[in-house]
């Protein structure tokens, strides 16, 4: 046995296969592509050219352990790792379906940020997003937690049955967790029992019950420094409101409006216009219902205000457009908008709370909540352990029913993911379904092994994801061996690295950051980049899309605005996911689009241009430390000689070309930024940084 | 290839870039030829690309599909099926024994009966009925296979726009040229295998309707757009012009080689192969849209000049979008498209119905008519399957649901019983499939549902609805789930 080779028990059980399979492990990766391989790996971000220097310099044992560290405690570690589990989140900032703006939805995202970064336990991770809302005396953070719940499609097209849809979050929900904690297709028994795994139909709707009884709640969660400047402000916003309402007799017509509204909701008669209005309440207004109903002295400030709003925006519901334009109330609408921007206000974020009058749950025969069976109580699949209060359980049970240590499929669920992330496929391929149609592990007792490490860790995500990164096996080089062609052409044996085309937001992070554009604040709302003119014009519902301005729009691709049926370009064509149900596995297409979207795309091509002039500033030298220099900050290496070569010859051509057009020259490069007297060398530049970032390599992880 | 024989190459490949200053990927292709290893890496390229065309399953009828997607649902009571009876009853409710269990988005089932006010006429050899706002359609009559039994279970806009255009409610599933293009792959060597045009309004489904869902995304619908760039980023940066771009491919391709070389990743064969097809679109594309490379009468025939209709044109739309739609369909259908989806919005009439109908058929009809006789004429309908319809139908109650003067009358979706019609690549023309009763609220006779549609149009293409599946957590997925029969009676 190579006992060399092995750096940590992870080893032992790779190299116990591959001699089993009679063969070897790989050499390590070159320290420059280890480097890239971490940085990319546990930041998503490449290595600055300072950093490799010091690396490449550092001859110390542990030098590879101290990057490892320096890392973990990254700031871009818990933007890198947020990403993962959003996926599994369905994270996004529309509703689905008819699509209207989700502004509060940032604030989970926010929070799973900080809370990969604070290395929060997994079993707290868990708990605190399955049933925050439930802890004894929860924080508002842990509150915020419960937004993983909110991140459902919500349905509001006019017309719709409200129960179907709240039916179909409820299952949505119940999916997710089979999905993510259990890595079980649960699905599959909302119609039937499950024709492959242990799960009864019955089972699925006591799963499906835990979730039934739950209330949608937009709270106030602040974030640090918001709060003073909010409250110093509130009595003069309040005044300032006041006035302005006082300015549109309209608003007398509110009360007659409610009232009418009540009557509509609470008689069988139909009268078309005002029925509707009160069922678009329910489609339109979350909660709006509710306070309508509640009697006017017990709704609080903020309620009437919700009201008041609702009937300025919402009065042409039952009055014809002419009269709805005479009252005034369009520009009310608008004005109350504008002002309500001057003032400070506090973030709000969506969370879920339990009904105080849960439903009864049924069984929905055939899948069809029109055609109820048998009343189910909430529950766990016979075949797993059981839960541990059996009368009354909450999300609260079920959250921790999930983390328990009996509990024999989460943890190698999770671990799996990870060793997903960091060799491209996971122990067991498939990462979604670790039920009977799923594949084997390739390596059970590696899994088992984990998992247990990770429980007995206290569910440590940094010490797991250290422990992995620090083996011998993720250490290996990722070039293609022609011995392993036959034996193991999807390197499942894992004798050596897989090459991994890098996800759709770190080739945008990338990007930014070998150009130095980045603009690298953690946390925060979500942006709008530029988009191409017309996007908007036929049906692609980028309306409304005001782009970021200044810096912000060159954050991290994490931070791109999530709308449903609109999703950024560049983030599609790169195979991020849709955030219709939860994603546990991303493909890794290769399209022509995508060779458009790197070459043509205008954020691209400003970065090239800003990697030109990055080039011309920080290395004065000559032609070939320049391009040297380029290799540095895309690739992480030196290039060899074909390609110092072949990237000259390029170099040489591109500036013929500019001085044969000189038109082009200032459209390549505006020349205040460069040294005026040779501009189509400098322009030149501009073709070369983007070579570079249009690589194959360059988008890839070795 | 063996450890050998990739060393050979590899020496050899050296030698020559050493003493020819560096050779592109053709003088790669012709040395692996002369090693006898061209048809091999070929093959595991061929493996590689998603694109690549594939055997259907049996022989088929058709090689393409041009799917006009009326999204928003047309009225098949004042447009396909007429309804005289509905006179009769002008002004009351349904009987209570035929509106148990109708569920309606908006209106009551006690509705009061609303009669179209379209004249019909029978047309063609057949003798099929088309309203007076089809007079283009109409006379394509003997080419057409009318199905006025289609229902489906969604009645809102975006399950039910889903459900037609990806064969489930739920959003994040295929598009039927997603599946299809997965199927079969793309003829095409410079043009995405699955297009997307639209005109008229924004649609509910949005990009959802052209979704690859789970399948890679080498199989998702690539909009070709009206304004700016018709392939997004398919222009070149501002300055760099078409031999500064070939210059930038080629250095890109040579050094992407030069790393193919080193790591052996197929993947990097792969990603050249990409940039090759992404530069050919460059001049592909615009060629392809270039509609003066017709002659006058096509374009007329299409009507892509006609005066514009001051009602579209109030509602910022251009009314001839669908005409242009129309034509570079035939285009692209010429130029090896597999499937071309065109999407006209909004037909949701459920206010000013008469008013709005007949905007959308002005700017539809003549182009839908031009389109089966320009492909028949080319004798490219043999082999191209039309499809024409929206997502339900509408009720033949009347919706007031809206204030104001004038007709404000309108009809609620209704996904019982509406009509669909089909033409070409094996559908037999010249005939009427399924009956609705008397008030056209309920099918009598031959229902057919939107999966046994979707069925029976992978059946025309050679592919077996039930075996062109795709694994999926955990779960083999198909366009039709676990429904739907192919129906031989639209069949030649």
């Amino acid at each position: 046995m190579l006992r060399s080779w092995v750096r940590n028990p992870i080893d032992t059980f790779v190299l116990e296969r591959l001699e089993s399979e009679g063969t070897t492990p790989s050499p390590e990766a070159a320290r420059s592509t280890l480097i890239r391989r971490l940085y990319l790996d546990l930041i998503g971000l490449p290595p600055p050219p300072e950093a490799l220097e010091a690396f490449l310099a550092d001859h110390r044992p542990d030098a590879y352990e101290r990057l490892v560290t320096h890392l973990l405690s990254s700031s871009h570690y818990g933007e890198k790792w947020a990403r993962h589990w959003l996926d599994l989140a369905r994270y996004a900032d529309s509703d689905g379906y008819n699509d209207g703006p989700r502004p509060h939805a940032w604030r989970y995202r926010h929070w799973v940020i900080q809370a990969l970064n604070g290395n929060l336990p997994f079993d707290q991770f868990t708990i605190q997003q399955m049933a925050g809302d439930l802890l004894p005396d929860a924080t508002v953070e842990q509150r915020v937690a419960t937004g993983f719940h909110r991140n459902t499609l919500t349905q509001r097209e006019t017309g719709t049955d409200r129960e179907e849809f709240r039916v179909k979050q409820i299952v949505d929900r119940a999916n997710t967790v089979g999905a993510v904690w259990l890595g079980l297709t649960v699905g599959c028994a909302q119609c039937h029992d499950h024709k492959y795994d242990p799960i009864t139909q019955k089972e699925y709707y006591r799963l499906y019950a835990f979730f039934n009884g739950d209330k949608e709640v937009n709270i106030e969660a602040p974030l640090p420094g918001e709060m003073g400047p909010y409250l110093q402000q509130s009595p003069e916003y309040q005044r300032r409101r006041r006035e302005l309402l006082d300015q549109y007799p309209a608003l007398a017509l509110q009360p007659q409006w409610e009232a009418r509204l009540l009557e509509a909701a609470s008689t069988s008669e139909v009268d078309l216009i005002w029925t509707l209005a009160w069922r678009k309440v329910g489609w339109l207004f979350d909660g709006g219902q509710e306070i309508l109903r509640l009697d006017p002295s017990q709704r609080t400030q903020k309620q009437k205000d919700q009201l008041s709003d609702y009937f300025v925006g919402a009065y042409n519901h039952v009055v014809d457009k002419g009269k709805y334009e005479e009252l005034g109330l369009a520009k009310l609408k608008e004005e109350l908008v504008k002002m309500r921007a001057e003032f400070p206000s506090l973030s709000e974020a969506q969370t879920l709370i339990p009904h105080s009058h849960p439903p009864t749950t049924h069984l929905h025969l055939r899948g069809d909540f029109r055609n109820p069976g048998i009343e189910v109580r909430p529950g766990t699949p016979a075949v797993l352990h059981p839960l541990l209060s059996q009368t009354a359980p909450t999300r609260l049970e079920l959250a921790q029913w999930l983390v328990s240590k009996k509990n024999p499929l989460t943890a190698r669920v999770t671990v799996n993911r990870m060793w997903q992330e960091f060799f491209g496929t996971g122990l067991v391929g498939t990462a979604g379904d670790f039920g009977v149609r799923g594949e084997r592990p390739s390596h059970p007792k590696l899994l088992d092994w984990l998992a247990t490490e990770f429980m007995s860790s206290g569910w440590n995500l940094k010490q797991m994801h250290r422990l992995i990164v620090e083996s011998a096996t993720y250490r290996q080089a990722s070039k293609l061996r022609l011995d392993l062609q036959e034996l193991d052409p999807a390197n499942r044996l894992l004798a050596r690295q897989t090459r991994l085309r890098l996800s759709a937001e770190l080739i945008r992070d990338s990007v930014l950051a070998a150009s130095n554009l980045l603009y690298p604040v953690v946390g925060g709302k979500s942006i709008l980049p530029p988009l191409p003119k017309g996007l908007a014009d036929l049906g692609h519902r980028f309306q409304g899309w005001e782009k970021s301005q200044g810096k912000d729009r060159y954050r991290r691709g994490l931070y791109v605005l999530a709308k449903r049926t609109a999703p950024y370009p560049q983030l599609m064509v790169f195979d991020a996911p849709d955030a219709q149900e939860s994603c546990t596995r991303r493909e890794r297409s290769t399209t022509a689009l995508q060779a458009l979207n790197l070459l043509n795309d205008p954020v691209f091509f400003e970065a090239a241009q800003a990697l030109a002039i990055r080039l011309l500033q920080e290395e004065s030298g000559d032609v070939q430390k320049r391009l040297e220099y380029g290799f540095q900050v895309c690739l992480a290496r030196e290039p060899n000689s074909t390609e110092t070569d072949r990237l000259l010859r390029y170099y040489e051509q591109q500036r013929e070309i500019l001085r044969q057009e000189p038109a082009s020259i200032a459209k390549v490069l505006p020349l205040e930024l460069i040294d005026k007297t040779d501009p189509a060398s400098a322009a030149a530049w501009v073709g070369v940084s983007s070579v570079l970032l249009n690589l194959e390599e360059f988008i890839t992880r070795e | 290839m063996n450890l050998q024989e990739f060393k050979q190459i590899q020496t050899r490949r050296h030698f020559l870039e050493r003493c020819a200053g560096g050779l592109g990927m053709a003088a790669l292709w012709n040395l692996l030829a002369q090693e006898g290893l061209a048809g091999r890496l070929q093959t595991e390229l061929a493996q590689v690309n998603p694109l690549h065309p594939r055997a259907p399953h049996f022989p088929a009828t058709a090689k393409n599909v041009i799917f006009l997607f009326m999204a928003g649902a047309p009225s098949q009571v004042d447009l396909f099926d007429p309804k005289p009876e509905l006179k009769k009853w002008e002004g009351l409710p349904l009987p209570p024994s035929m509106t148990k269990d109708l569920k309606l988005a908006f209106i009551k089932p006690t509705a009061e009966i609303w009669a179209s006010q379209r004249e019909f006429r029978r047309y063609g050899e057949c003798g099929m009925e088309f309203s007076d706002l089809l007079p283009h359609t109409a006379k394509c009559a003997d080419d057409i296979c009318m199905i006025r039994s289609m229902y489906t279970d969604q009645f809102n806009h975006h399950p039910g726009q889903l459900m037609f255009s990806c064969g489930a409610p739920l959003a994040g599933r295929p598009a039927m040229g997603s599946w299809i293009t997965y199927g079969l792959g793309s003829e095409s060597q410079n043009l995405p295998g699955f297009v997307v045009l639209s005109s008229g309004d924004p649609t509910h489904s949005g990009s959802k309707a052209w979704s690859n869902g789970f399948l890679p995304s080498s199989y998702q619908g690539v909009p070709f757009r009206s304004g700016g760039d018709p392939v997004l980023y398919l222009s070149n940066p501002e300055g760099i012009s078409e031999n500064s771009q070939r210059a930038r491919l080629d250095v890109l391709r040579d050094l992407n080689q030069e790393r193919f070389a080193d790591a052996g990743d197929i993947e990097i064969a792969s990603r050249i192969a990409s940039y090759e097809l992404a530069f050919r679109m460059q001049s592909a594309a615009p060629e392809l849209l270039d509609l003066s490379q017709e002659p006058q009468e096509i374009q007329n025939l299409y009507g892509v000049n006609n005066q514009p209709d001051s009602y579209a044109t109030a509602r910022k739309t251009n009314s001839n979008q669908f005409a242009i739609n129309c034509l570079l369909a035939r285009r692209m259908v010429e130029r090896g498209v597999r499937f071309v989806q065109v999407t006209h919005s909004s037909w949701d009439d459920h206010t000013e119905l008469n008013k709005r109908l007949k905007s959308n058929c002005e700017m539809t009809d003549q182009p839908t008519a031009a389109l089966l006789k320009d492909l028949k004429q080319r004798g490219l309908l043999e082999d191209t399957l039309v499809i024409w319809g929206g997502e339900f139908g509408r009720t033949p109650m009347v919706e007031r649901s809206k204030v104001g003067a004038g007709d404000t009358r309108g009809r609620d979706h209704h996904p019982f019983a509406f009509t669909l019609w089909m033409a070409g690549g094996g559908i037999r023309g010249g005939q009427i499939v399924g009956q609705t009763d008397e008030l056209g609220l309920n099918i009598q006779k031959d229902k057919i549902h939107v999966h046994d549609l979707h069925a029976t149009i992978l059946h025309c293409l050679g592919l077996d609805h039930e075996q062109l599946t795709y694994r999926y957590q955990g779960r083999d997925f198909r366009l039709t789930d676990v429904a739907g029969k192919v129906v031989h009676q639209l069949l030649v």
